[in-house]
């Protein structure tokens, strides 16, 4: 038997899946109609017996936070899809929506019903005018059909080049015309949100898995996955691989599987490192082969289960070249707010640059260290901290590495080598 | 610059939101769909539909890379050099393409029909390397395959996306795109990459 | 039924909680950085400011926390978390954690800081500097390269910013939109890129910017007037009040060997809190950049004026006035103390109740309405805070009184306090304190008032402009009756509620005492050891200069009156003429050019005194220039009234003050009042308009003079009208208009805007737009409006 569940993935293969008709004949649209004649506190029960935890990286039980909107309050409620995967390294929900749209524009009925809200947004990045078309194409198709408009509202909002909007609250100041920065909390969206009002803000992952546990049960979904890891999720596998793309198995597999059907690493080398859920998520190695790829699996192991972007890089690369990259993005994308965020990405990336071309020093190590510790846990959000992963992990793992970049004055590494047309010669 | 119908078009997504400032992103993709980057003009005509003030426009266009306070391209190239895409060939591909074309980082050509600029992760890390054109998929290149993306741009015949619609619109077609304005070509290309669907062709195959 | 409520005092929940194993109790929802204040333990901070909602951003004042034994997992900022009960917080002084979290901030904000403290204004006085010191580590680790920008760029011709020094703290940004709502400073770009900036075609047109410069805890915003003038280790620090109006801002005057080269807003949290505006901040050269007065001048036989010594020059004074009928005027910008002088004057030495401080356009109605509502009451920027309903009449507050306007303007965001406006065109003010505007043609005002609805907890805020209006004055005391709302007068400049108090008009002696009241007549002769004061209500300004011109008065003592305030300065100019005239002034001026004596007085800088807002509340001064040799206007009218004869004994200020205080308010009945029936309309021809008018903050005022770099931030001079105006005379927005009656006329750019289709506006005293030196009118009164 497959080790792979395509349930979010089953139909993709269908040249029309991202219609409403596809959608419709492989049995779209049934959750909803289901979940719309239950009371909308069953439907929170279900999706919290079922076990699903938000898939856009921090992991929290989704039903949990749906329960955690006041009800009665006669305030607005709002739903919030954030659609702005931007982690270096992920790539499920931009895939997702392009071949199927559907399934998370029914989510988002459900998951309105159940917190009832009469309006949810989409928060989709600017950087993918097709699947905005797709998704724009779909609220259309669904407005026609009748399942929007009828009590539930569903608008498209596309962002415009900010990693920051990834992070809920930035999303929010973002969606109501803002700069997206980072918000004070408390409050938290679930008593103030978006426009004041409580709102749940979730990833499409999570929403997109909702019509399955509703049409199934959580009984159902509660066989795949592991003892606090439920369910299956999108695994991206992307890199030094033969053969990268999306594998949709229960959590709790491990790289090995997932490489093996992947038909391992580039034929001719062996893994040096990679990242379980993209590249906020401290680096493992191939010692990390065979952890279980669930929430607490990975967490124990040092990292953090992210979004399930393993990107995979094979000895020809250079982990400071790696990691500097890494760092000068957090650079570009730090939003300014806070000091140890904008002041720091700027600083690590200097020392970073000097240790790669080989004018840093071995002291410089200490102080990249000293400035990852002064950095994390002390920026306004989880972009700071996320700037010091991969520096402190590669830093451990690799430190001889570094050195070598500082006793043999440069880099060690042909940057032609890591190149996926470095057989045939790059020209 | 912008006609009645504009402000008709404008005036529509407001609408789309309860309150009129959430409007502020989606204006500023159609400020960039008519006039081609986000002008002077524009900033004004916002601040006034939305009464706000200028410098709240300007505030809010700054800061979001994908508006751009002076002319691109008609063909906005984008490379992507985030880590990954960088060691894959990126790096490579970029550099190829800044000496092809004779521009830098954020340069356009002389022509107006290319413009470059290195981005970071745009969500494809499967298709490594990645480049965007007006934010349209050109899977898995190499620095042969981009040189020969731009020169059919700069021949007025772009190459069309691996994933996307069947041929490569403007960037000012898919500014109108992002401003939420359906051009009617959601049905056009594939369903989805080999990459994308591998998992899924395992798991059919019992592997 | 509120009696017993109103009485009640708010019940404040306290919380203890421990600081460094210190306890202390603040009141529920006091931050942790400022519970620490309170045992004097100071954690830094730069984004930090008690009057901005808190923001978290610099992450400067990391503390540990933990809450009932649950100890917070990383340090938090201090700035942005409540007390809570069981609280445990660890500061820099006691936590290792916390102290490096700091250290390691600091370095972060050096990183990209420009060592260029020595050349730098803030360098002294730098929070940056300050902290660093106390908080940071004496080298850099940092061998990069810093982030450079272009140095200083101008905001506006009086704020630049020097983006390398700033830190990013927003305090500015947060300022221009949480206070003031001018939200014309933003933080643009993004990461290390951000920067603090405008809209390259918007300025930074606020009229509270200088705020930013005081607040900005770097050298990144700095005044035009004050850059690179001084170290503040040079500067003698004084205490004073800001004589720009009535809102009464506590006021800091920094002097650098007796020149004044800054001033900054003081923390009076009852009244203009740590703000001010940037005409009471940066208007201040006029005492040193217009012509001052330094001698006595005599007229002599031949009409010249010339130099005299002081004994020369009283005894002239003393000459002229002995056995003239005489009168005074004093315009609104005499001290509390200066205008008892002018009073006791009056009364004592010329024996005339024909005194008036109003040297605008008044009426006779406004003069019984002070006496019958406003003089020796008391409603406080509080009564703002509980209002439930503000309604504005006659009054622009960002204008006339922009601590008002920022009250306002608080409790609107703050508690969506309403507000209604009745006035003749929409101003930038009112629409941003969100306000209902009533919108009434120039005369109209006292219906609109009539058909208000308020309720006991409401207040009406009345401005001078009010008496332009007849019946307006009449139909606010009539709605306060009616619903119980309170009054509060708010003239726009600072010295007329001291004059008020000061009996220094016709109908009351100081104290509030009626005129007509022999009972306060007797009372005020004991007091002053006089056989009597004159009993009959005393001339208006305007009546004063029409008895000078028929006759019946023959001498006039004037302290700091511009004619061309007036709206009869034609008049006002041959009465000056024709009568002796005695002028206490701080620079030549018309009246100086027309009298017979002219006394130099002090200007507030170099004098003591008070001025009494319009709340009724003094706010007493000192000299902030020490060693000035000029003196304040109550001791040169003793030496006068010694030189008469006729002793007032007020020799010095603290004498006059003292006088004041022993003397008292007034417990008797008050004035009465009789309503004053509203104008009828009148009846235009097409090409005919009402002027309406209020002057700018800043405008053409003399005391603006000098200081041309605020001068660039006034509000442009247009002329409004209405779309059916418009469209009637065939213009648009940006074509010239002439506006003209028999008197003159003034040619301006049109703005078509919201105002009364019967109305024109123009600002009253700004460049080309001098309308009562002009027009001669500015409310109320036809003009002619065509194309230009």
């Amino acid at each position: 038997m497959s080790k792979l569940t395509p349930v979010l993935s089953a139909h993709w293969d269908e040249k029309d899946s991202f219609t409403i008709e596809a959608y419709t004949r492989n049995g779209g649209y049934k959750a909803s109609a289901k979940a719309l004649a239950m009371d909308p506190d069953a439907v929170i029960q279900l999706v919290k017996d079922s076990g699903l935890r938000g898939r856009g990286g921090a992991g929290f039980p989704t039903g949990m936070k749906w329960g955690f909107i006041p009800q009665g309050d006669n305030k607005e409620h709002y739903l919030v899809v954030n659609a702005d995967e931007s982690e270096p390294g992920t790539c499920k929900d931009t895939p997702l929506l392009m071949a199927n749209p559907h399934v998370l524009i029914e989510g988002c009925i459900i998951a309105c019903h159940a917190i009832r809200a009469k309006h949810a947004f989409v928060y989709i990045r600017g950087e993918v005018t097709h699947v905005v078309r797709r998704l724009n194409q779909a609220i259309e198709d669904a407005y026609k059909a009748g399942h929007l408009g009828k009590g539930i509202d569903l608008v498209l909002h596309v962002g415009a080049g900010a990693y920051i909007c990834g992070e809920e609250t930035a999303l929010l100041d973002s969606l109501e015309g803002f700069r997206g920065q980072p918000r004070l909390r408390p409050p938290f969206p679930a008593i103030a949100g978006l426009y004041a009002r409580p709102t749940v803000v979730n990833n499409v992952e999570s929403i997109a898995s909702v019509p399955a546990i509703i049409a199934n049960g959580a009984e159902w979904y509660q066989k795949y996955g592991t003892e606090k890891s439920k369910g299956m999720t999108l695994y991206s596998l992307s890199g030094h691989v033969n053969n990268p793309g999306q594998f949709e198995a229960p959590l709790g597999i491990t790289l090995r599987e997932i490489l093996e059907l992947a038909g391992g690493v580039r034929t001719g080398h062996k893994l040096k490192f990679w990242t379980p859920g993209g590249s906020s998520t401290p680096l493992f190695t191939d010692a990390h082969l065979d952890i279980a790829l669930d929430y607490e699996g990975v967490s124990a192991a040092g990292s953090m289960l992210g979004t399930k972007a393993l990107q995979i890089f094979d000895e020809t690369t250079c982990v400071v070249r790696a990691v500097l990259r890494w760092t000068e993005f957090y650079k570009h994308e730090s939003c300014g707010k806070c000091t140890p965020c904008r002041e720091g990405t700027w600083w690590l990336v200097q020392i970073l640059r000097d240790l790669e071309n080989g004018s840093g020093s071995e002291e410089d190590l200490a102080k990249l260290l000293d400035l990852c510790d002064n950095i994390m846990g002390r920026s306004f959000c989880a972009l700071g901290d996320g700037a010091t992963s991969p520096i402190t992990s590669s830093i451990k793992y690799f430190r001889d590495e570094y050195i070598a970049h500082v006793t043999g004055k440069g880099c060690p590494f042909d940057p032609v080598a890591s190149t996926i047309f470095s057989g045939a010669g790059a020209r | 610059m912008f006609s009645d119908q504009d402000l008709a078009v404008m005036d529509s997504i407001i609408k789309r939101y309860p309150r009129s400032r959430s409007a502020i992103m989606p204006l500023l993709h159609y400020v960039q769909s008519k006039a081609g980057y986000v002008t002077n003009e524009g900033i004004e005509l916002i601040a006034k539909l939305l009464t706000l003030e200028t410098a709240e426009v300007s505030a809010v266009a700054t800061f979001y890379t994908q508006y751009k306070r002076k002319p691109v391209g008609e063909y906005h190239v984008g490379v992507c050099t985030n880590t990954l895409c960088a060691v894959m060939g990126g790096d490579a591909i970029f550099a190829g393409l800044k000496n092809h074309l004779g521009i830098e980082n954020d340069g356009v050509t002389a022509d107006g029909k290319v413009s470059l600029e290195h981005i970071e992760c745009n969500a494809a890390c499967d298709y490594a390397p990645v480049v965007m054109a007006n934010w349209e998929f050109y899977d898995n290149q190499s620095v042969e395959s981009a040189k020969d993306l731009v020169d059919s741009m700069r021949q007025g015949n772009p190459i069309p996306p691996t994933r996307g619609p069947k041929s490569l619109p403007t960037w000012k077609e898919n500014s109108a795109v992002l401003a939420g304005i359906n051009d009617g070509r959601a049905n056009e290309g594939v369903q989805a990459g080999e990459p994308t669907l591998l998992g899924l062709k395992l798991a059919k195959e019992g592997k | 039924m509120t009696t017993t409520q109103s009485q009640t005092t708010e019940v404040v929940d306290m919380i203890t909680v421990v600081i460094d194993g210190f306890e202390v109790s603040v009141p529920k929802g006091t931050l942790v950085i400022r519970a620490a204040e309170k045992l004097g333990i100071q954690i830094p901070r730069f984004c930090d400011h008690p009057l901005l909602d808190p923001v978290g951003a610099c992450r400067q004042c990391l503390v540990d926390i933990e809450i009932n034994g649950r100890a917070f997992p990383k340090p938090q900022a201090s700035c942005t978390i409540p007390v809570e009960p069981g609280m445990i917080v660890k500061t820099q002084l006691t936590s290792d954690v916390a102290e490096k979290a700091q250290r390691g901030v600091m370095e972060l904000l050096l990183v990209n800081h420009p060592l260029d403290c020595p050349v730098c204004d803030k360098g002294g006085e730098c929070p940056l500097q300050n902290q660093a010191m106390s908080n940071g580590q004496a080298e850099s680790r940092f061998e990069g390269k810093k982030r450079t920008f272009e140095k200083p760029i101008n905001l506006s011709s009086q704020v630049l910013l020097d983006r390398e020094r700033c830190v990013l703290c927003a305090r500015c940004t947060r300022f221009s939109e949480q206070i003031a709502s001018d939200p014309f400073i933003t933080l643009n770009e993004r990461g290390a890129l951000q920067q603090v900036g405008i809209y390259e075609e918007q300025p930074f047109e606020s009229y509270f910017s200088g705020n930013t410069v005081q607040i900005c805890p770097v050298g990144a915003l700095t005044g035009a007037s004050y850059r690179f003038r001084a170290r503040p280790f040079d500067l003698v620090s004084t205490p004073s009040a800001c004589e720009h109006c009535a809102s009464g801002c506590d006021m800091r005057t920094d002097v650098r060997r007796g020149k004044t080269l800054r001033r900054l807003g003081g923390d009076d949290p009852t009244i203009n809190e740590e703000w001010n505006c940037d005409k009471g901040r940066w208007a201040f050269k006029y005492i040193t950049a217009i012509d001052r007065l330094a001698q006595p001048m005599v007229r002599n036989s031949d009409g010249e004026l010339v130099v005299a010594s002081w004994p020369e020059a009283i005894a002239a004074a003393a000459a002229g006035l002995s056995g003239a009928k005489a009168a005074v005027l004093v315009g609104g910008r005499a001290t509390y103390e200066d205008a008892y002088g002018y009073s006791k004057f009056a009364r004592v030495a010329l024996g005339t109740n024909d005194i008036d401080f109003r040297a605008r356009v008044t009426s006779d109605e406004e003069r019984d309405f002070l006496a019958a509502h406003i003089v020796g009451t008391s409603t406080t920027y509080k009564d703002i805070d509980k209002a439930d309903h503000v309604l504005l009449v006659g009054f622009e507050p960002e204008e006339e009184s922009p601590i008002v306007f920022l009250r306002l303007n608080k409790q609107v965001r703050k508690r969506k306090l309403k507000v209604t406006s009745i006035g003749t065109k929409l101003s930038i003010g009112v629409e941003k304190l969100g306000a209902t505007f009533v919108k009434v043609a120039p005369g109209a005002e006292s219906a609109a008032i009539a058909s208000q609805s308020l309720t006991a907890q409401s207040l009406i805020l009345v401005g001078e402009r009010a008496s332009e209006s007849a019946g307006a004055l009449s139909a606010v005391a009539a709605l306060a009756a009616q619903s119980g709302a309170k009054i509060a007068w708010i003239p726009r400049r600072a010295g007329e509620r001291g004059a008020l108090e000061a009996g220094a008009i016709g109908n009351l002696l100081p104290g509030g005492r009626p005129v007509t009241d022999a009972a306060a007549r007797v009372d005020l002769a004991s007091a002053w050891s006089v056989a009597s004061v004159p009993t009959n209500v005393g001339r208006s300004t305007k009546e004063i200069v029409s008895a000078i011109n028929s006759g019946e008065l023959s001498a006039l003592v004037v302290g700091g009156v511009d004619p061309l305030d007036l709206d009869n300065s034609t008049e006002t100019l041959s009465a000056l003429k024709k009568a002796f005239v005695v002028s206490l002034e701080i620079a030549p001026s018309a009246v100086t050019e027309r009298a017979d004596v002219v006394l130099p007085v002090a200007a507030v800088t170099e004098k003591s005194g008070s001025f009494l807002n319009w709340t009724g509340s003094a706010r007493a001064f000192d000299a902030a220039v020490a060693d000035s040799l000029n003196r304040s206007d109550v001791r040169i009218l003793s030496m006068i009234a010694d030189e008469l004869g006729k002793t007032i004994s007020l020799g010095t200020v603290s004498a006059a003050a003292r006088e004041i205080a022993s003397l008292g308010p007034w417990d008797g009945a008050r004035a009465a009042f009789t309503a004053t029936p509203a104008g009828s309309a009148a009846t235009l021809a097409a090409d005919e308009a009402l002027i309406t008018s209020w002057r700018r903050l800043l405008d053409l005022g003399t005391l603006q003079k000098g200081e041309d770099n605020l001068a660039g931030t006034a509000r442009q001079t247009v002329a409004v009208i209405s779309p059916k105006r418009a469209s009637a005379i065939g213009v648009t927005t940006g074509d010239q208009v002439s506006i003209s009656n028999s008197l003159g006329s003034v040619v301006l750019p049109v703005l078509v805007e919201d105002i009364h289709d019967d109305a024109v506006w123009a600002p009253r005293n700004s460049r080309g737009s001098e309308l009562l030196a002009k027009l001669g009118s500015a409310h109320g009164v036809v003009v002619k409006v065509v194309k230009a």
